[in-house]
C-alpha cells in the first residue's frame, strides 16, 4: 500500500506572530518555520502503518517555496521514502495558493502516484481553513475519515474514529481514502540525527505550478490582514471575598 | 441575493449553531433558505419554519442520511445550491466535515470559519490561532462560508412562518457505500452545551486528575455552567475530547469565562479570548493567562475553587 502525506511549511506554533505593518499579511521573515504539526502526526501515523508491514512506501510532498524542502527532509527523517516538492514563489499562508488549488495539486499527484491512502493534517496553523482533506477527497470522490483519534486498516477498509462535537464517532471507509489528522491520534517521534544523515540521501524531485498543470491563482483577495483588538489586563484580586464581590458588583456576571 | 442555510441536526432537533448561521446570512441580506436534509426530518422542519427571518424550508428526508455522512450529504447540498448566491453552514464539525466537498465539487474557494460579514462578497475571518484577522474578498461566483457560532448572536426561533417543501430531484442521491457509519460515543450532560453556554469553567493540567475535575464541574453546576479544559487536560485524560476550548477544539465567547489550573498557551487563548469576563486561578502569577483575565486570583485551586463554590 501506498501512502501520501502531504507536508506544509508555516510559523513554528510556539513562534507568537506579528502582523506586518502595512497589514498586507503575517511577518514570516526571520521567523522560525516548522512542519505544520497535524501534518507531524500524520507522518507518524504513515510511517507506524509502514513499520507494522501495512504499508509499502510513503511520499511526502509540499507545495510551498524552495525552503520547503527543510520540511520535506524532515519528512524523510522521519520515515518517509522520498517527497516531492511543488514549487510555488506565491505566499502558501494568505493570499496566495489555496486551499482548493493544494487539493487539486495533490489530486494529479495521487493519481499520478496511484496511492491508496492519504494522511493529511486536518487544518494547517496558518490560515486556519480546515478544507483542504475535504476537497480532496470530493475531486477524487474518495471518502473521508477527518479529525481522526484513531485509524485501523484491515483489508480494504479503514476504520476511523474520529472527534466530533459531542464525543467521538467511528466510521468505516472503503480504501483508498482521506484521513485527517486530530492531535489525539498519536505523538509523533522525535528525529535522530543518523535519521537526518539517512534523509539526505533519499530522493527529493522537484515540480513546478506548470508541471501539475493547477492554475495557483487565487479566489480570494485578501483585502488587509490585522491585529485584534487586544485583551488588556485586568486586575489581581487577592481572595475569594474579593473576586466575588467584582463578579457581583463590577462585572455583574452573577 | 439568495442564501441557502444548511441546518446542523440530529433528526430530532435543530442544533443551535444553525440560529448563529442565519444571523450571519441576515447580515449577508436577501432571501434566506433552510436545507434540512436527514431521515424523518418533519421536527425539524416545522422548528426551522418557526425561525424569524427564513422564506422556505427544504427538506430531503432518506434512510441514507440518517448519519450526517460528507459523502451522503455532499450530493444533496450540491442539487440543492443550484440558484443560490450563498450557502452557509455553522463551523461545527459537522460543518468543517461537509462544506469543503460542497465547495470543491462547485469549484469555489470556501471561506471558513468567518466572523463578520463586511458586504455580500467580503467577510472577516481569523488566522493564525486568532492572532490575525483577515479580511477577504471572494471572486467566486457562488459564496460558500462556514460561520463561528460564538461571533454571531442567535436569530430567534420563533416569528417566522416559512414554507416547508421536499427538494424535488433529491431522491437516492445519498446513497453511496464507499462510507458507513459504525457507532458513536456521545458525552452525555444535562448541562448547558460548551458553545453557547453563557458560563463555561474551565480546568487545566494544574487540576491534576480525572477525578480532581469533580471540583470544577461543581462550580460549573453551581453556576449553571458549561464544563470546558484546556488541550492539556484533555490530552492527559482527565476528560473527554469535546471538552477542548481552543484553536482546535471548541471555540467559545460566553459571558463569564473561569480558566482553573490552566497556563493560557496562545492555543486555548484562541479559543476563549473573546468572553466578555475572563477569571484566571493559577497558583502561577506569571501565567500568560493572567495577561488576558479581566480578574486574576493566584491561589492554590484546590483551595479556591472549593470557596468559590460554597460561597457563590
Amino acid at each position: 500500500m501506498k501512502i501520501l502525506v502531504p507536508v506544509k511549511r508555516v510559523v513554528d506554533y510556539n513562534v507568537k506572530i506579528r502582523v506586518k505593518s502595512d497589514e498586507t499579511g503575517v511577518e514570516l521573515a526571520n521567523v522560525k518555520m516548522s512542519i505544520n504539526p497535524f501534518d507531524e502526526i500524520a507522518l507518524e501515523e504513515a510511517v507506524r502503518l509502514k513499520e507494522a508491514g501495512t504499508a509499502s512506501e510513503i511520499i511526502a510532498v509540499s507545495i510551498g517555496p524552495d525552503k520547503a524542502q527543510e520540511q520535506l527532509r524532515t519528512a524523510l527523517a522521519m520515515g518517509a521514502d522520498r517527497a516531492i516538492l511543488v514549487s510555488t514563489d506565491k505566499a502558501i499562508d494568505l493570499g496566495g495558493v489555496e486551499p482548493l488549488a493544494v487539493a487539486k495539486t495533490l489530486k494529479s499527484i495521487a493519481e499520478k502516484e496511484g496511492v491508496d491512502l492519504i494522511i493529511m493534517g486536518k487544518q494547517s496553523i496558518d490560515d486556519d481553513s480546515n478544507q483542504t482533506g475535504q476537497m480532496l477527497g470530493a475531486l477524487l470522490d474518495w471518502p473521508q475519515g477527518t479529525f481522526a483519534s484513531e485509524l485501523k486498516l484491515d483489508g480494504g477498509k479503514a476504520s476511523v474514529t474520529r472527534e466530533i462535537d459531542g464525543g467521538l464517532e467511528t466510521v468505516s471507509l472503503t480504501l483508498p481514502a482521506i484521513v485527517t489528522t486530530d492531535l489525539r491520534l498519536n505523538e509523533p517521534r522525535y528525529v535522530k540525527l543518523p535519521d537526518i544523515m539517512k534523509a539526505k540521501k533519499k530522493p527529493l524531485e522537484t515540480l513546478s505550478e506548470d508541471d501539475t498543470g493547477v492554475s495557483f491563482a487565487p479566489r480570494l483577495e485578501v483585502v488587509k490582514v490585522s491585529t485584534p483588538p487586544a485583551r488588556s489586563g485586568g486586575i489581581k484580586v487577592d481572595s475569594v471575598d474579593a473576586l466575588l464581590d467584582k463578579l457581583k458588583n463590577e462585572a455583574k456576571v452573577i | 441575493m439568495s442564501i441557502l442555510i444548511i441546518a446542523e441536526h440530529d433528526n430530532t432537533s435543530l442544533k443551535p449553531a444553525t440560529l448563529s448561521t442565519i444571523s450571519a446570512a441576515k447580515a449577508i441580506g436577501g432571501d434566506i433558505d433552510i436545507l434540512v436534509a436527514g431521515a424523518g426530518v418533519d421536527a425539524v422542519a416545522t422548528q426551522c419554519a418557526a425561525i424569524d427571518g427564513i422564506t422556505k424550508v427544504l427538506t430531503v428526508d432518506s434512510a441514507d442520511l440518517s448519519h450526517p455522512l460528507a459523502e451522503a450529504l455532499t450530493p444533496v447540498i450540491v442539487k440543492a445550491a443550484d440558484g443560490y448566491t450563498h450557502i452557509l453552514a455553522p463551523a461545527t464539525s459537522f460543518g468543517k466535515n461537509t462544506l469543503p466537498r460542497v465547495a470543491a465539487l462547485l469549484d469555489v474557494q470556501q471561506i471558513s470559519d468567518i466572523t463578520k460579514v463586511i458586504d455580500d462578497d467580503t467577510f472577516e475571518r481569523p488566522v493564525y490561532a486568532g492572532n490575525a484577522i483577515a479580511t477577504v474578498k471572494s471572486s467566486d461566483a457562488v459564496k460558500v462560508i462556514t460561520v463561528r457560532g460564538s461571533a454571531f448572536d442567535a436569530a430567534s426561533a420563533e416569528g417566522g412562518s416559512a414554507s416547508v417543501s421536499a427538494l424535488g430531484g433529491a431522491e437516492g442521491l445519498g446513497a453511496q457505500d464507499k462510507a458507513s457509519f459504525v457507532s458513536q460515543e456521545l458525552s452525555v450532560s444535562d448541562r448547558p452545551e460548551l458553545t453557547s453556554a453563557s458560563v463555561v469553567v474551565s480546568g487545566g493540567r494544574g487540576v491534576g486528575s480525572a477525578e480532581n475535575f469533580a471540583i470544577i464541574e461543581a462550580l460549573a453546576d453551581k453556576l449553571g455552567g458549561a464544563v470546558g479544559a484546556s488541550r492539556a487536560a484533555v490530552d492527559a485524560g482527565y476528560v473527554p475530547n469535546d471538552y477542548q476550548v481552543g484553536q482546535t477544539g471548541k471555540i467559545v465567547a460566553p459571558d463569564l469565562y473561569i480558566a482553573v489550573g490552566i497556563s493560557g498557551a496562545i492555543q486555548h487563548l484562541a479559543g476563549m479570548k473573546d468572553s466578555k469576563v475572563i477569571v484566571a486561578i493559577n497558583s502561577d502569577e506569571d501565567a500568560p493567562i493572567f495577561q488576558v483575565a479581566d480578574y486574576g486570583l493566584v491561589m492554590d485551586l484546590f483551595e479556591a475553587v472549593p470557596q468559590l463554590t460554597e460561597k457563590v
